[in-house]
């Protein structure tokens, strides 16, 4: 078990690290200054590709090996699809996605 | 702006926050249980959610503390799960510009959920557009960390089957995923960031794929430059 100065100094560690992620471009590219136009373009053309791997990154621990594995997630998604591009409500689109599964995930599978 | 202005931005902010507000709660409330499981009084993961503010390194930093006392180490691992923030910085460089001193807050807040309502959010010109985005920033961390507080105190009182609630982070995702679907005219970037995370899924493994999807992106959007125009890929 460590001290609490050791946890202390790990919990330290973990900020800096957090810290270091969020400030450094910004450190890099100072706002005095105009962003050269490469970092401009990854600015623009990196959003789509990162909500793409959120999406993945939020699902990386789905089971792909057996139906009740993936199914939840397929359907919820599914509905959220159907129901975004009928309505385009965000919420609606969230809160009805998200209410499905819990049905599924509690009743169904 | 005037007490009037910051209440009008902030009642503009609010219902953007919203499903924050069901996923914060309810999966900081699991980070909450989640410390006192491991045995830790309620001021860790408190004090984690407020300074770190990074949901999925706080649950590894409460594993970590259980461990071996390996502090370059604990570093080295924030990095690399955290670093996804480096696209949002670069994605944000000209959004924060002009925001004065929130600007600081605006980069330390900067945690997944915050990130995309920021990014994509258009704010009406009545709106100051860093206000609303420190607004955003705050609503989100005070669900975070009320649910981490609430949690850590009271996780024996939970009894609400919640099985399933934490879908609602995906949920998000997929939705502003398809939103920017449905208004860029070219799929591009999209496709690309789709592809190259599923296939270094496969390849790597969970723990491991974000930084090769990452550098594959990286390098995929460098290539095609010459070939994209900035109106071809958003849309406001």
């Amino acid at each position: 078990m460590m001290s609490i100065t050791q946890q202390i100094i790990m919990i330290a560690c973990v900020v800096a690290g957090t810290l270091l992620t969020r400030f450094l471009p910004f450190m890099i590219f100072k706002a005095d200054k105009p962003t050269p136009k490469y970092i401009k373009y990854l600015g623009y053309v990196l959003p789509p590709a990162v909500f793409g791997l959120l999406v993945v990154y939020s699902l990386k621990d789905v089971q792909v090996t057996s139906l009740e594995g993936f199914l939840p997630e397929l359907l919820a998604i599914g509905l959220i699809i159907g129901l975004h591009y009928w309505k385009r409500s965000m919420l609606l689109s969230i809160a009805g996605g998200t209410i499905f599964y819990m049905v599924l995930v509690q009743v169904v599978f | 702006m005037s007490l009037n202005d910051h209440l009008s931005t902030l009642k503009y902010a609010f219902p953007k926050t919203l499903p924050i507000l069901a996923g914060f709660t309810f999966l900081g409330i699991a980070y909450g249980v989640y410390m006192h499981s491991l045995g830790f009084p309620p001021i860790y993961a408190i004090l984690m959610s407020v300074l770190i503010f990074a949901g999925s390194m706080e649950f590894v930093a409460g594993s970590l503390l259980l461990g071996a006392f390996n502090p370059f180490s604990a570093f080295l691992l924030t990095l690399m799960i955290n670093a996804r923030h480096l696209f949002y910085g670069i994605s944000m460089l000209d959004k924060f510009k002009g925001t004065g001193k929130k600007k600081m807050y605006l980069i330390y807040g900067m945690c997944d959920e915050s990130f995309v309502i920021n990014n994509t959010a258009r704010t009406p010109s009545d709106i100051n557009s860093g206000w609303f985005m420190f607004y955003v920033t705050l609503l989100n961390q005070i669900y975070w960390v009320s649910g981490a507080t609430v949690g850590s105190l009271f996780s024996s009182l939970i009894t609400f089957n919640t099985d399933g609630l934490e879908f609602v982070m995906t949920a998000l995702f997929v939705v502003i995923f398809l939103d920017q679907w449905m208004k860029e005219r070219n799929h591009i970037s999209s496709l690309i960031g789709i592809a190259a995370s599923v296939l270094c899924l496969i390849l790597f493994g969970t723990e491991n794929f974000i930084i090769p999807a990452m550098l594959i992106i990286l390098i995929f959007l460098s290539l095609i430059k010459k070939f994209i125009t900035k109106n071809e890929v958003i849309s406001s």
